[in-house]
Formats: structure tokens, C-alpha cells, sequence
């Protein structure tokens, strides 16, 4: 078969999927053929065609499923236009429970809700759930074996992603020992500054007594 | 209450202007601007209720009020901020004061223990804070991961999936109305259909030229000098003058008929080939003519 032509039923293919399309998948189109393209060939083919789409409203992007075609971010504010209705949003509780399960996963529910130092409505991990973001991966062996959760290929396929690794990374922890070491990269002046926080007793004092005034 | 409580971490501020007299000294720190926004009237949180996330959350946000590090937690200074806040919040939603509530006494223990003198060999390992604080560090940084989840550009909000239109998706066909005439029509032209059938049905023809030239030929036999118009018979209509018409055409192509005229508009007579009659054919010439 003609690059060309392959290059082209590539195209089409990943147009009329209605879900994303993983190299592999693209290859099993060709299986009842005479002869049947390289898998190299399949992924120039879509190389190929994610750089024609280089100076076009649309993308051909590679996500957790495999590949799909969509709009790009910049213009989304004049094609979101074309909708009546609104995007949902989320809370941030819904946000928030959301990142729990995607940075510490698997995660059980109390767990969560340990972090967060709230309880956390049913109808969060329903709507979790229900999207399929997030699905229940085992059970913690404690007692009640609570549900474990875990991110789905959905979740990421949603946020655009192709793996978790391309999530920001979760920011450091402080710790009361560390700022000491931490000490030795600053000037004197800093220095002085930062050493405060070990004074604990003594600047604990002095708000006591301006509070009570 | 805290409008005098200096700001330990006042941006640049102190680096920008070195020079000018600190009217305070904070951890260590001169400060020459007055924090922004250090006092929040308990009125003014109940716009922001809903915006809580739990009590960590009221916690972090008393904390970042007042430009304070996590880590220098002022515990008495909190606690009292926080007991002023959840007070209000319990005017308004009940339910949701038991968390904070344990929050509160949380606080309240740690600020007791802050003012009980302590071994010497304890240290600030044994900060009672420090659990407090490693909570509230683990809180924020979930609440900053859900930010920069948030930020993430997602399907339908930022990208949409490129579809083609798939035929098969389409069902739903309308059928239009079908009124009396329409159908009328469809009946005639059904008809009209049957009618181009029957017309090119092939029937014996009733009227045979071979025929009418026999019959032309045999009432000349009987009488070998017959006016033209008298082998018509009108009552066979316009086929049968026709088909006589052009029988004598024929017979007169095959020479067996003559057709004579003994002069302009007088009656036309047809003969048998051959014979000559009285001479007048000779000097007329009409005969030899057709």
C-alpha cells in the first residue's frame, strides 16, 4: 500500500472513531489485507499528520487511549461559543478530592477525608464515579476493608494527558527540622530573619499579651 | 483585635526600603509597612462560608491573611480568631460546626500545652504544633495540586473531540404527509403508464392494405371503369379512406391501375393497366402521366 493512502486511512479513521485510537488499533484495520503496513508505518503516518496539523485550529494529540483529533486550547474561547449550554464546573471540594486520589492513589475515602478535615459528600464520589475518573482498585486490608480508588484512563484522557507523570508535581513539605539546614544557603541577613520561627515561645508570649489587650 | 500584630513577612518590603525607620521589628525583621490586610471583621466571613473547605481550610486561609508561615503558626492569636469565626458559622449552619468545633479544641489543647513549661531535654521536636502544622502543609498542598488540576486543559471546558458525523447515527427520518391528491396523482400516473402499455400492443390490423388492394382490383374486374370516389366507403371512417387511399397508391406504383381525368375538376376514374378507352387517354395525356 502507498504511504500516501495509509497516511490517508489514518486520517479518516481517527475522524470517524468516536473515541481515541491507539496505534495498534489503527494497524488492525489493515489485518484481512494482502499485505499489511509496518506499525513504523502507522506511527510516521500519524506524525505526519499531527505536524499538518501544525498552523490549523485543531490538533492530533496523543492521550492516555491513544490518538484523537480536537480543537486547540487558544481558540476554545470562540469555538465554546458554538454551545448553548454551559461546562460544568466543579467545586473545590470536588477538586480537591479529586486531587487526593490522583496524587495518592490508592486512597480510601477516610483517607481522604483525613487530609482534608472534612467528611466528604456521597454525591462527589457518585458524580467520580459516574464519570469515570476514578474507579475502586481494591480493598484496604484494615478492618471494614474500605475501598481503595485509583485514576482511570478516562480521567486523564479528560485532562488531556497521556500518563500521571505529566501532572505538576505536588509541592514540598516544610518541615520544622528542615528549616535549619536551609539556613546555611541564606545570607545573615535572612538568616536572622528566618531564625525567628524557632523562637516559638517567645513570639507565642508576646501575641498572648497584645491579644489580650 | 491583632491591628497592632506586625507582619513577619512583608514581601520586599524591608529589602526596598532599608533605609527608612522600621516601625517595628518582627522575628528579627525590620517592618516599614503596615500589613494590608491584617484585621477581618467576623462580619465580613460570612460571605465567604460557603468558600470553605473544612476547618483546615478556615485555618489556612486565618494564617495567609495575615501574610504568617505555616510554620510560625501564632497559635493563641489563631485559636481566638478561629473560635470568633466558627461561632458565627455556627449561628448560620449547624451542621457543619461539629469539624470545625473538634478543630477548636485542637487548638485549644496545643495553645494549653504551649503554656505548661516543658523538659528541657524535649526540644522543639516536641512542638506541639507540629502535627497541627503537618497537617495544614498537607492540606495545602492538596489544596494547590486541585488548583493546578484545575488548571489543566480539559475536554468540552478547553479542547473538544474531533468527530466526522457518522450516517449511521442518523435515524430519525420525517416522513412527509400524504394528502388525497398526491395519491390522485399517483393513480393517474399509474394509469397513464397502463395506457403507454396498451398502445404498444401489437393487434391485428383490422383494415389490411393487401386487402383493400384486392377489393380495389376486383370491383374494377366487374366494372372496368370506376369513379375514384366510389371505392371509398365513408362509413369505415378516417382509417378506411385512408387504407384505400393508399391502396390505389399502390396499385398505382405497380402499375396494374391507371387513374384517368377527361379534363380540370371533372370526376377521376380509375382503370385496369392497359386498356385503352376511346381514345381520349391519348389526347389528354393524363394517364400516361401518373
Amino acid at each position: 500500500m502507498e504511504f500516501k493512502q495509509l497516511k490517508n486511512i489514518v486520517e479518516a479513521a481517527l475522524l470517524a472513531a468516536d473515541h481515541p485510537l491507539t496505534a495498534d488499533q489503527l494497524l488492525k484495520l489493515f489485518e484481512d489485507d494482502i499485505k499489511v503496513p509496518a506499525k513504523d508505518d502507522v506511527i510516521k503516518a500519524i506524525a505526519e499528520l499531527e505536524e499538518d496539523c501544525a498552523e490549523r485550529g485543531y490538533e492530533l494529540k496523543k492521550i492516555a487511549s491513544g490518538y484523537r483529533y480536537q480543537t486547540r486550547v487558544e481558540i476554545q474561547e470562540w469555538v465554546s461559543r458554538l454551545r448553548v449550554e454551559k461546562v460544568p464546573r466543579y467545586s473545590r471540594a470536588f477538586m480537591e478530592t479529586l486531587a487526593l486520589v490522583v496524587y495518592r492513589q490508592p486512597i480510601t475515602r477516610a483517607e481522604i477525608e483525613d487530609v482534608r478535615g472534612v467528611s466528604i459528600s456521597s454525591s462527589i464520589f457518585k458524580v467520580l464515579l459516574e464519570r469515570e475518573w476514578i474507579k475502586i482498585i481494591g480493598h484496604k486490608e484494615v478492618p471494614g476493608r474500605p475501598a481503595m480508588y485509583g485514576t482511570t484512563k478516562k480521567f486523564l484522557d479528560y485532562f488531556n494527558m497521556e500518563a500521571l507523570n505529566e501532572l505538576p508535581s505536588l509541592a514540598d513539605i516544610k518541615d520544622l527540622d528542615q528549616v535549619h539546614p536551609e539556613l546555611a544557603f541564606m545570607d545573615v541577613e535572612e538568616q536572622k530573619a528566618a531564625e525567628a520561627p524557632v523562637q516559638l515561645e517567645v513570639i507565642e508570649g508576646g501575641i498572648e499579651t497584645e491579644t489580650r489587650h | 483585635m491583632t491591628e497592632k500584630q506586625p507582619n513577619p513577612v512583608s514581601e520586599d518590603a524591608p529589602q526596598a526600603q532599608q533605609n527608612e525607620m522600621p516601625f517595628a521589628m518582627v522575628h528579627g525583621e525590620p517592618v516599614t509597612v503596615p500589613p494590608q490586610d491584617l484585621y477581618i471583621p467576623p462580619d465580613a466571613l460570612e460571605v465567604f462560608l460557603d468558600a470553605f473547605e473544612g476547618p483546615l481550610d478556615l485555618l489556612l486561609y486565618l494564617i495567609k491573611r495575615q501574610n504568617l508561615d505555616i510554620l510560625t503558626l501564632p497559635i493563641a492569636n489563631i485559636t481566638q480568631q478561629y473560635i470568633e469565626y466558627i461561632g458565627l458559622m455556627e449561628d448560620i449552619r449547624l451542621e457543619l460546626a461539629a469539624e470545625y468545633l473538634v478543630m477548636a479544641a485542637m487548638l485549644a489543647e496545643i495553645k494549653s500545652r504551649m503554656l505548661l513549661p516543658r523538659p528541657v531535654e524535649e526540644g522543639q521536636e516536641d512542638d506541639p504544633r507540629a502535627e497541627l502544622i503537618r497537617r495544614l502543609q498537607e492540606y495545602e498542598r492538596f489544596k494547590k495540586a486541585a488548583e493546578d488540576i484545575d488548571e489543566i486543559p480539559r475536554v468540552e471546558r478547553d479542547v473538544l473531540e474531533i468527530n466526522v458525523m457518522q450516517t449511521e447515527v442518523v435515524v430519525e427520518e420525517k416522513l412527509p404527509q400524504v394528502e388525497l391528491k398526491d395519491l390522485m396523482h399517483a393513480l393517474q400516473q399509474v394509469l397513464r403508464r397502463s395506457q403507454m402499455y396498451a398502445a404498444h400492443e401489437i393487434k391485428k390490423e383490422t383494415l389490411s392494405l393487401r386487402d383493400r388492394m384486392t377489393q380495389v382490383l376486383s370491383s374494377l374486374a366487374v366494372d372496368d371503369f370506376v369513379e375514384f370516389s366510389s371505392l371509398f366507403t365513408v362509413a369505415e371512417g378516417r382509417d378506411g379512406v385512408i387504407i384505400t387511399f393508399t391502396a390505389i397508391l399502390e396499385l398505382l406504383k405497380d402499375r396494374m391501375i391507371e387513374i384517368v381525368q377527361s379534363e380540370m375538376f371533372a370526376p377521376i376514374y380509375i382503370k385496369p393497366a392497359g386498356q385503352v378507352v376511346e381514345g381520349e387517354v391519348l389526347e389528354d395525356g393524363v394517364t400516361d402521366g401518373i
